[in-house]
């Protein structure tokens, strides 16, 4: 479903997903934790992204009608928060810390060599959506730089050769 | 929960201490060298060796030399190993019976550790993060004890007051004055929010005090609420820091069970709850406004000042918000005594900061020292200067809203006004060396990109005044820029400003005029000639932005 589905079939699709995917019935139970309260939309959106991987509109929607929250802010707010994806991601991710640290220690050799390699910018995921390629602004991990996280593991000093390494499997076109 | 039963827990604790503890840090850091496996490895090795019912190991915080992690620590033998792998173990705990070990050791009487006084990071490193009880037998929770039932919450108040604490959030308000405009407002209903949206790339003492001492802050928060009269706080936490997270609520659910939150504190009628509001990855929400819009589930965009938190916050509430380091500071105040913590640190700077040595330094990592400490001192004796040789160039303070210090300005103590005089600000604490390799402009335009990634849009000086600037620099870099484009890179900065609604974009220009200030031959060698002619300056001045 999409945001051009008329409002008044809109109730109904929400509802029809409500009580077909599991995982909106645990979605649903977050939001019940927090009493529906409307203050909770960022932490019941990580929930939501945390399920679903990416917030698909749909996914917006339904938050947005249980919330009682019009469409408007809900998209508002995922729009505005980097760490919610309003796209697919690959199978695997990439995040190259581009922090001060990491970046005067050659975090962005690190990045260009990836971004070589797979074909695809940063914030941008293969055709094949093996990889998601994405940077950060900071992870805190400034005493190990360059840092890059590999599938939610965060490993210290990187350098293009031991990124590339890492990665092999991961990059399937090309060579 | 009476003092009786908290003693019990110390005197519990102290008398469960084994002969021997072998630390291994458990901070982000280590974690991402494997300090997990490591330290089931050590438990092993130490039951292999039929050693285990003199030895404990356990799991600590932040063991501050994090580039030399994992770090284990024995207490008996004085000594740091570095960069142990699991499989080092057997050898490692082998040295209890009097082996020997090729393990790379640290010198605990270099700088590096000699020069640091822990008052914020005394349980880091020392205590286990995920057990309550190991921060009551540091005397943990004994402030909170004190404040509830004997002192009201106007000497809390004055005791921070007389203690000189100022914000270690950047600006160095001081923490007395706005927890005594929080605690006069009449209202029914008040706020305490901590801030741990530590979002400045090269800063992380906030991750590491929350992944070590959790409690600490809890504690701060609670004697906090009951100086203002607050019954609800909020910890803002990043959503990249997930190691944070789960120890702050580890440490929230322990202090729940236990009775130190909830109701009825310490027998007394001091209610408190703290609820973890996770970030989302904005930088602009670690700006208080921001920050409370996005604890309220909406966009976070700033609003102007006044009305002041103190007054209309949180849902319109008055709402006191104060850093995680602030907050760290305050159990050790109130157990110890305002004139103890003044005793320390410059006049106007009182106390301990925690700073993050990170970038082309020897030893990076976490440091915490008197304020005014030379800075000279920390980059040069603790950090061990520049690796492989290398000339420290400059020293950026206050991430993207703080500036490049010359290396020829290092003598300069660490304190609020002194850097702020040399047009940086001290910021949360990230300080990030840079070498002679690091190109100054390139550093600025860095910065200004991130501060256009991060603006929110609602102002335009910011939302477009940093475009305009990265444009600028970009084009300096390009080698495509004359003496013109210069002179409109100043003017922008000073228009953005002194124009902008917040802190982002009000010190968005800061890494640039710094970087003008101290290393302007390296933009001037870019430049092209003007092929209309030499470019005036006085007229460029004359047309420049005034307010």
């Amino acid at each position: 479903m999409s945001l051009t589905v008329p409002i008044e079939n809109r109730k109904s699709v929400v509802e029809q997903h409500a009580s077909g995917d599991k995982r909106f019935k645990i979605l649903e139970a977050h939001m019940k934790k927090y009493q529906y309260r409307q203050d909770a939309l960022i932490e019941v959106l990580h929930k939501a992204q945390e399920l679903f991987g990416y917030l698909e509109d749909d996914l917006l929607l339904f938050v947005a009608y249980r919330l009682k929250l019009p469409a408007s802010r809900v998209y508002g707010v995922a729009t505005f928060y980097h760490f919610f994806t309003l796209k697919p991601q690959g199978k695997h991710t990439c995040v190259v810390c581009l922090g001060t640290a990491c970046y005067v220690k050659g975090s962005a050799r690190v990045l260009a060599a990836i971004e070589e390699k797979a074909g695809i910018k940063a914030g941008e995921t293969t055709p094949d959506n093996e990889l998601s390629l994405l940077t950060a602004r900071c992870i805190g991990a400034c005493g190990i730089a360059p840092a890059v996280v590999y599938d939610g593991t965060v490993t210290p000093r990187q350098t293009p050769e031991t990124a590339l390494e890492k990665m092999k499997g991961w990059i399937s076109h090309g060579n | 929960m009476v003092i009786d039963d908290l003693n019990a827990i110390a005197e519990k604790e102290q008398a469960a201490r084994k002969k021997t503890i072998i630390r291994c840090c458990m901070a982000a850091g280590c974690m991402s060298s494997q300090s997990e496996v490591l330290k089931q490895s050590l438990e092993q090795a130490v039951k292999d060796a039929g050693l285990s019912d003199e030895v404990e190991v356990r799991g600590v915080g932040c063991m501050k030399l994090c580039c030399r992690g994992p770090l284990v620590s024995v207490d008996t033998q004085n000594t740091l190993y570095q960069e142990v792998a699991p499989e080092d173990a057997p050898e490692l705990v082998n040295t209890l019976k009097g082996g020997k070990t090729k393990l790379k050791r640290g010198d605990l009487d270099h700088p590096f550790f000699k020069r640091q006084l822990a008052i914020v990071l005394a349980n880091s490193g020392e205590i286990d993060p995920e057990r309550i009880e190991g921060y009551i037998a540091a005397d943990g929770y004994q402030a909170l004890h004190q404040v509830l039932r004997e002192m009201t919450p106007k000497e809390v108040v004055e005791t921070i007051v007389k203690s000189g604490l100022r914000g270690r959030g950047g600006a160095g308000f001081p923490t007395g004055l706005k927890w005594g405009t929080v605690a006069k407002t009449q209202s029914s209903q008040k706020y305490v929010i901590c801030n741990a949206d530590e979002g400045d790339p090269g800063a992380f003492m906030d991750r590491s005090v929350l992944e070590s001492d959790p409690h600490s802050v809890l504690e701060g928060m609670a004697i906090a609420a009951y100086a203002v009269g607050a019954n609800q706080g909020f910890i803002y936490v990043r959503a990249e820091y997930p190691l944070a997270i789960k120890r702050l609520q580890t440490a929230i659910k322990q202090a729940k069970t236990l009775g130190l939150l909830g109701s009825g504190i310490f027998e007394s009628p001091f209610n408190f709850n703290i609820d973890i509001r996770i970030g989302a990855g904005a930088f602009v929400c670690g700006e208080e406004t921001a920050l409370m819009m996005s604890v309220e589930g909406k966009r976070g965009t700033p609003r102007p000042r006044p009305p002041f938190p103190a007054e209309s916050g949180l849902w319109g509430c008055p709402t006191l918000i104060n850093n995680v380091e602030t907050f760290a500071n305050v159990p050790p105040i109130v157990r110890k005594g305002a004139e103890w913590f003044a005793s320390i640190g410059t006049e106007k700077s009182k106390g301990t900061k925690v700073f993050a040595l990170a970038g082309k330094i020897e030893n990076t990592g976490l440091i915490e020292v008197p304020m005014g400490t030379p800075m000279r001192q920390i980059i040069e004796e603790m950090g061990g200067g520049a690796p492989d040789g290398g000339k420290v160039k400059a020293v950026q303070t206050g991430g993207p809203s703080g500036g490049c210090i010359p290396a020829s300005a290092l003598d300069t103590p660490v304190d609020y006004d002194s850097l702020t005089k040399l047009g940086s600000i001290m910021g949360s604490g990230g300080m990030i060396v840079m070498d002679d390799s690091t190109k100054m402009v390139d550093v600025a335009r860095y910065f200004m990109e991130f501060c256009v990634d991060e603006s929110c849009g609602k102002c335009i000086p910011c939302r477009a005044g940093t475009v305009q600037m990265l444009h600028l620099l970009e084009k300096i870099l390009d080698r495509k820029a004359t003496a013109r484009d210069l002179a409109k890179l100043e003017e922008l900065c000073g228009m953005v400003k002194s124009t902008s609604l917040c802190g982002l974009g009000q010190t968005a220009p800061n890494p640039t005029l710094s970087t003008l200030r101290y290393f302007r031959q390296e933009y001037e060698v870019l430049l092209q000639p003007d092929k209309f002619g030499p470019h005036d300056n006085g007229e460029a001045k004359k047309a420049s932005f005034v307010i």
